[in-house]
């Protein structure tokens, strides 16, 4: 399937012969005593042990008999029984577990009777009840009665290690997984055990365990501004791994049984990873999702996004009844066929009407690869235009161009594991811990072998986790600086080893030229170059040609090949054949009036720079696909409710070019946006034919990939001259005007975290960077700076000196106080003016 | 028993292979007896003529149970009138007849329903499910769930048949305080499943009367009211 499979094949694996339980097996050298059990089927009990993480040998529950022959050939028992999760098997072998040594069985049940003494059995009020490790192997390996009276050691409880993970320190049996997956899977070593003996316990911040001058975490727990202990953005995963109930979430704790549950393998829309998830919800209410075992992608880890937000499904505002504006100019529920009718009436006019100018498209980033295929097919189709374009973000033409000739319908390009084991990586424009949530994880794990170049304007957190080394950029000048690499520079050598990927995130289509001088970079090094966005739709929507110049199968608009081949599949006679808007030309062309209506999804008005609510007032009529209520749906004249995630199935597709389909996880009557469109496209006589997710994708598989000569050929945008971006970064300090530097922060205020106080206490806290001299050049040293762009509003916000390029200044894109593009009505490269001690 | 009848079993039993006349298993009875046998049944009737009635007159008159009848179920409080149950749904585990729906909660310890960290939020019992096998009160680790002797569990409509969490509350003793109210000062919740808790503390009381004034379980407004505490069936 993919080098993987071919590598681990073509590799010879050494294996040695061992008997387990009297049963003969030959396993690879190096495996764990504990592993090469499982194979035969033999389980031997424990807690510390955990595929993924190192072993610790901190429980001790796995004790079994091992005997090994000495030098002389003789088979020689260990005297002592021993760990079998830390001992690797050797040639010739014998182990007895607690199935055929008594003196195994022994010493498991003495470990378990160790573990219980302090373990305060109040199974009852313990959220793991039910499917608790240390309650299983009580039951199967443990004694049935205690011979321990006294008083048992007792801890106040919980402890809260963040807002949203609390610890009860007297369930817990040390077996350290938790600070093993912090440390070593997250590079977040904000919990670490603590004092000895009886008192040992797992704890936050502490002085001996973590730096600290004398008043204050420094090195790594001073990149937390939030001040917050264990502000981690994996930490869930913490509580997924304990194998007893100590760690807890706040968002479930107390609120259900294991037994109550139903569970449905999901696919996580929070991201472009497709992340694996399990659902577990109760009466149509989700209580908790977790992450699911996909080894090719997420392994069995998830962003605490992933985890925790989930409750924008159900808000009060959910829509559930269609809208329709009446004649008073209110909003009222309405049936389906009434509002099917009034959509179709609005689009009518505005297609075919007299005058008519026609209908743009805003799909949204964040929709299904059967939606985005509807919402494609509907504006060619059914609307007659190509203005339709799913960013709902910074975009441009290069970007399209990139995307059309080195992204769509190039199937499973680099994939997670290519990146894991990519000797060295060039992000462009692209934070993994922020905006690739798993992505980080999987670089993480080849830290510090992989070697990690950022073109960035200061070294993230998350980068400074992977040991990256920076190329500074001014935002903007991220082709500049790309084009000025030359062999010599370090991130080139490294490139040129084989197997090295250079990344590109959606930022960098703010930057003129970034794209074109990536592919150039790769050309030049033989590195592979893969697009990672940051919502979960947009791979899928350059799959479906949702994009205003971009056909399925990877076809050009502009190119008639391409428009035949799919206008015969639709069995139109052809279709509208310039390339159309992006987002910002529809939104600044329903402004004009130059657009009579909008088609709008899942779209948040303040995600934009371009006056959203000004084109949704302009715009003649307005049908809204939303789920809850928004900005967008009380200026809307149709709303018609569309499926959340969990009530509907379809297939995300995630940045490897993976599919990643998934079916419902409850069952209610929301309807998709595909099966919406084809029901607006009948009442306006066209079948769509995107009723069902089956029927999309077998269109999809009769478009098939179009031949080369139909795509859009790569980019060539020259990137601004070296001295224009000299010119920015020297600070232009009469003016006080800066570059503005911004990026999502994983948890942040983006409207599908609504509903999840804890999540949001466990984001960092907004604060604005800048470089010490371009503080110094506009009067700032602490404090509070306000930051101003075009709209008379500003962004208030504490200033932390970074070391950074200069002349800038950067700010989360939507956290607490920081909602860069309403607020500011800019985007990273534009210039801002920045006012201190406000 | 006919002649055609008999034809009937004939035929079978030649057919079944059978060749030997049918013949009864029952002893053969004779003289008086054989005389006598269409009227013997009467004689149990005669015998139950005379003997005292055991017709109860319900609903009209009502008897007792036995002491341990498995009645209608009960959810206790504590003496100082919070809830014993925590919402663990051990019950709902136990149950072989999926009669019981629990859904716990984060109990706030300064307003308390239970003592501990966890109470149970939603309580159901579906009558229409439940067996009375007691299985549920078995698995009960604080006493919360017991069992009445109140057996008139019919209703006209499904919905009145599954019994909220205020349907199977015990009712409030004569000295309790009613919950939410903080647990007793310095003590943990082990001193209520140890039955050390033995009456409201005056702390609770000043907290509810700071707090819901209008209490009718608060001491003064008792006497206000005057009406009659149900004694606790707990
Ligand atoms: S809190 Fe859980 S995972 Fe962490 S050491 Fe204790 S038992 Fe292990
Ligand atoms: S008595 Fe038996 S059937 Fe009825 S609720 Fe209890 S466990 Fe269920
Ligand atoms: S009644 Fe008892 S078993 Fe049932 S939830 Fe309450 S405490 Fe648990
Ligand atoms: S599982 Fe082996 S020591 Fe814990």
């Amino acid at each position: 399937m993919t080098a993987t499979a071919d590598k681990a094949g073509s590799q010879a694996v050494e294996t040695v012969n061992v008997t387990i339980d009297g049963k003969a097996i030959s396993v690879a050298k190096d495996t764990l005593i504990i592993r090469a059990a499982e194979q035969v089927g033999i389980e031997i009990p424990r807690f510390c042990d955990h595929p993924l993480l190192k072993p610790a040998g901190a429980c001790r529950q796995c004790l079994v008999d091992v005997a090994s022959p000495g030098p002389d050939g003789n088979l020689r028992a260990f005297p002592k029984p021993q760990a079998s999760c830390t001992m690797t098997v050797t040639e010739g072998m014998v182990v007895n577990t607690q199935n055929t040594s008594e003196e195994a069985e022994r010493a498991q049940k003495g470990v378990m009777e160790l573990l219980l003494i302090n373990h305060p059995l109040d199974c009852p009020v313990c959220d793991k009840g039910g499917e608790c490790p240390l309650q299983n192997q009580a039951m199967s390996h443990g004694n049935a009665e205690s011979r321990f009276v006294d008083v048992k050691r007792v801890f106040e409880k919980p402890l809260a290690l963040s807002s949203e993970i609390l610890l009860d320190r007297e369930r817990c049996v040390l077996c350290q997984r938790c600070t093993r997956f912090s440390d070593e899977i997250a590079g977040d070593s904000f919990i670490d055990l603590q004092n000895r003996g009886a008192m040992q316990q797992i704890g936050t911040f502490n002085e001996d365990v973590l730096g600290f001058d004398g008043y204050g975490p420094v090195g790594i727990a001073a990149e937390d501004e939030s001040g917050g202990a264990f502000s981690s953005y994996f930490s869930g995963n913490t509580v997924q791994i304990c194998p007893v109930g100590a760690l807890t979430s706040s968002a479930y704790r107390f609120r259900a049984r294991p037994f109550d549950l139903v569970s449905a393998a999901g696919i996580s829309e929070h991201d472009s990873s497709g992340s694996a998830i399990r659902t577990d919800h109760r009466r149509g209410v989700i209580l908790r999702r977790l992450a699911d075992n996909d080894p090719t992608v997420n392994e069995e880890w998830i962003t605490d996004k992933d985890r925790f937000a989930f409750a924008w499904q159900n808000m009060p505002d959910r829509l559930t009844r269609p809208l329709v504006r009446n004649d008073e100019g209110d909003l009222v529920e309405a049936s389906w066929p009434q509002a099917i009718a009034a959509a179709a009436a609005g689009l009518r006019e505005a297609v075919s009407g007299k005058k008519a100018k026609g209908v743009g498209v805003l799909p949204g980033g964040r929709i299904t690869l059967e939606d985005a295929y509807a919402y494609g097919k509907f504006a060619r189709v059914v609307l007659g235009t190509n203005d339709v374009d799913v960013r709902t973000r910074i975009a441009s033409d290069e970007e399209q161009s990139f995307l059309g000739s080195s992204v769509a319908s190039t199937g499973l390009g680099v994939t997670f594991a290519d990146l894991e084991r990519a000797p060295s990586v060039l992000l462009v424009g692209f934070e993994p811990e922020d905006e690739g949530g798993v992505v980080f994880l999987r670089m993480k794990k080849s830290s510090p072998k992989q070697q990690v170049f950022t073109v960035a304007p200061f070294l993230s957190r998350g980068a400074h986790k992977l040991g990256a080394q920076l190329v500074e950029a001014v935002p903007g000048y991220e082709g500049t600086v790309l084009a000025g690499l030359t062999k010599a520079a370090d991130a080139v050598k490294a490139l040129s080893e084989p197997g090295s990927v250079i990344v590109v995130g959606e930022r960098v289509a703010g930057a003129p030229g970034a794209f074109t001088e990536a592919l150039a970079l790769a050309d030049r090094t033989g590195a592979r170059v893969v697009w990672i966005p940051r919502r979960a739709g947009e791979r899928g929507a350059v799959e479906a040609g949702a994009l205003p110049g971009l056909l399925p199968g990877g076809g050009d608009v502009a190119v008639a090949k391409a428009r035949k081949a799919v206008a015969s599949a639709w069995g139109v006679d052809d279709l509208p054949r310039t390339r159309g808007r992006d987002v910002t030309g529809i939104l600044t062309a329903a402004s004009a009036r130059q657009l009579d209506a909008l088609v709008v999804g899942g779209v948040q008005p303040t995600d934009l720079t371009a006056d959203m609510i000004k084109a949704l007032k302009a715009a003649k009529f307005v049908v809204s696909l939303e789920v809850r209520r928004t900005d967008a749906t009380e200026l809307a004249d149709v709303v018609l409710p569309v499926a959340p995630p969990s009530e509907k199935s379809g297939t995300f597709v995630n940045w490897e070019g993976r599919l990643r389909g998934f079916a419902t996880a409850i069952k209610t009557d929301a309807m998709s946006d595909h099966r919406v469109l084809d029901m607006l496209a009948r009442e306006l006589g066209v079948d769509l034919g995107t009723a069902t997710v089956d029927a999309v994708n077998a269109e999809l598989v009769t478009l098939g990939v179009l031949e080369d000569s139909a795509r859009m050929a790569a980019p060539a945008v020259e990137a601004p001259a070296a001295k224009a971006a000299e010119k920015a970064a020297s600070v232009a300090a009469g003016t006080k005007s800066l570059t503005l530097a911004s990026w999502h922060q994983l948890i942040d205020e983006g409207s599908l975290q609504e509903g999840e106080p804890y999540l949001a206490g466990t984001g960092r806290i907004a604060v604005a960077r800048m470089s010490p001299a371009t503080a110094e050049a506009v009067g700032v040293k602490e404090g509070l700076v306000s930051v101003q762009g075009t709209h008379q509003s500003s962004i208030d916000l504490p200033v932390v000196i970074t070391d950074m390029v200069d002349g800038v200044v950067w700010l989360p894109a939507k956290s607490p106080g920081s909602w860069v593009a309403a607020t500011l009505g800019l985007a990273p490269g534009d210039s801002v003016s920045v006012k201190g001690g406000v | 028993m006919t002649d055609s009848n008999d034809a009937v079993w004939e035929v079978n039993r030649e057919r079944d292979g059978g060749h030997q006349p049918f013949e009864s298993n029952l002893p053969k009875l004779s003289g008086m007896g054989e005389v006598l046998a269409p009227v013997a049944g009467f004689g149990i009737s005669l015998r139950n003529f005379f003997r005292p009635t055991v017709t109860e007159q319900y609903p009209r008159e009502k008897v007792p149970t036995m002491p341990r009848y498995h009645g209608r179920h009960q959810l206790n409080r504590y003496a100082d009138g919070l809830e014993k149950c925590i919402g663990c749904e051990l019950c709902a585990w136990a149950c072989p007849a999926d009669a019981i729906y629990v859904e716990g909660a984060d109990n706030p310890l300064d307003a308390a329903m239970s003592p501990g960290e966890r109470y149970g939020r939603v309580y159901q019992i579906n009558y229409l499910r439940c067996i009375f096998c007691g299985l549920c009160i078995e698995a009960c680790p604080t006493r919360a769930l017991t069992m009445t002797n109140e057996y008139e569990l019919a209703g006209p409509t499904r919905e009145g048949l599954i019994y909220e969490k205020q349907d199977l509350l015990a009712p409030m003793g004569e000295n309790m305080l009613a919950a939410p109210h903080p647990m007793v000062p310095g003590v943990g919740d082990e001193a209520y499943y140890r039955g050390e808790v033995t009456e409201v503390d005056p702390a609770q009381v000043d907290w509810v009367r700071e707090h819901r004034p209008e209490e009718p379980t608060l001491p003064e407004n008792r006497k206000r009211h005057a009406e009659p505490v149900e004694a606790d069936r707990g």
